[in-house]
């Protein structure tokens, strides 16, 4: 039997009920909300069921939307099913006054480097990382650079006037 | 049936030995001797035989390559000899985007040569950043080690790179043997953390 989207879409109503929300299917890829406290039960949910079996990580980031109070930051984690070939999206909103999601370590090995990516450039802090800190940018760095309050140049420059530069 | 490509068909000129000579410094000849100042000979010897450390991260490096290639042969100029360890080189040559987190590094390899010591910034990104204006680029290499000639360009032809090659050899060949020792290039040196 193929996996659809509907049968996923119907197991995860069957097991959590309306804590799942948002469910959309931008150009055929399942995406659903998952409530913040509610993100492990789901991933290892859609991990364990042999139905389903989405065993691996493809990616997780996050996005910043500055106007959604109370839900600022959004991490966003892509899983397939190799097996059968099938992709879903999963969106955990948190908002950016505490920022706190439950670490992915436990499940996907994979997704330690990713976190700690995630933190480095958002700042979302992984309940339950074994190494949070910073992997791309320099240790010294005191804010979360693709977050939207801060601009895209260097701010600590002095040489380069606006004029010249367009800024 | 002759061969379609034909080698050594030119005579070749008895008194030309194909040896790249340069010219004499100043100074007093007689038979049997020359003398001339220590600085200028040593300058002279120093200009011909840079060994260039290069340190390519990007597109400026690939034109790097074409410059040290046959084409251009940057051999020319007394510097094929390209060393992969910074205590054996004269010139280190930062070509290309160096990073926030690179910074320390391009730093480190600079303090492991030894003295003299000249720094070449090759294309926008190693002098100024570049386009790159961004929160994870360094924003030219002078803002962790001294530079000495800046070459500009997106990437820079060969030809610019040779440039400023040949701008260096200048300053190599015109160094006082006391600068190394004097109070300004320890100022220099002290403004960047280096003793």
């Amino acid at each position: 039997m193929a996996l659809t989207n509907e049968f996923i879409k119907s197991r995860l109503t069957e097991k959590f009920g309306p804590s799942i929300t948002g469910m959309e299917e931008p150009y055929g890829m399942l995406s659903v909300t998952v409530p913040r406290d509610l993100n492990l039960k789901v991933l290892n949910f859609l991990f364990d069921e042999p139905e389903l079996g989405f065993r691996f990580l493809t990616d997780l980031t996050a996005v910043h939307y500055p106007e959604r109070t109370g839900e600022e930051l959004c991490v966003v984690y892509h899983l397939h099913n190799l097996v059968e070939n099938i992709r879903i999206r999963l969106k955990v909103y948190a908002p950016v006054e505490k920022p706190d999601v439950y670490t992915a370590t436990g499940l996907f090995s994979g997704a330690n480097w990713m976190e700690r990516e995630t933190y480095d450039f958002f700042g979302i802090n992984f309940v339950g990382h074994p190494n949070l800190k910073r992997i791309l940018n320099v240790d010294e760095m005191d804010y979360f650079p693709l977050r939207k309050e801060f601009p895209l140049e260097d701010q600590t420059r002095i040489d380069k006037d606006d004029d010249m530069f367009g800024r | 049936m002759s061969r379609p490509v034909r080698f050594n068909i030119k005579e070749k000129d008895k008194n030309d030995w194909g040896i790249n000579t340069v010219e004499m410094p100043d100074g007093h000849m007689g038979e049997g001797f020359f003398a001339t100042s220590l600085d200028k000979v040593v300058g002279l010897a120093r200009k011909n035989s840079i060994w260039p450390l290069p340190f390519a991260t990007s597109c400026c490096g690939i034109e790097f390559m074409a410059t040290m290639g046959s084409h251009y042969d940057l051999g020319r100029f007394g510097s094929e000899r390209v060393g992969f360890s910074p205590r054996q080189c004269d010139l280190l040559m930062v070509m290309g985007t160096i990073a926030k987190k690179m910074g320390p590094i391009v730093k480190q390899v600079y303090l492991q040569m030894a003295e003299p010591r000249w720094v070449i910034a090759v294309g926008a990104c190693a002098s100024s950043g570049g386009i790159f204006d961004t929160y994870s680029v360094l924003q030219g290499i002078d803002q962790v080690v001294p530079v000495d000639v800046y070459v500009p360009g997106c990437p820079p032809r060969p030809e610019a790179i040779i440039d400023g090659i040949l701008r260096i050899q200048d300053l190599v060949h015109n160094e006082s043997l006391r600068r190394r020792n004097g109070d300004q290039y320890k100022g220099l040196l002290e403004s960047y953390g280096i003793q």
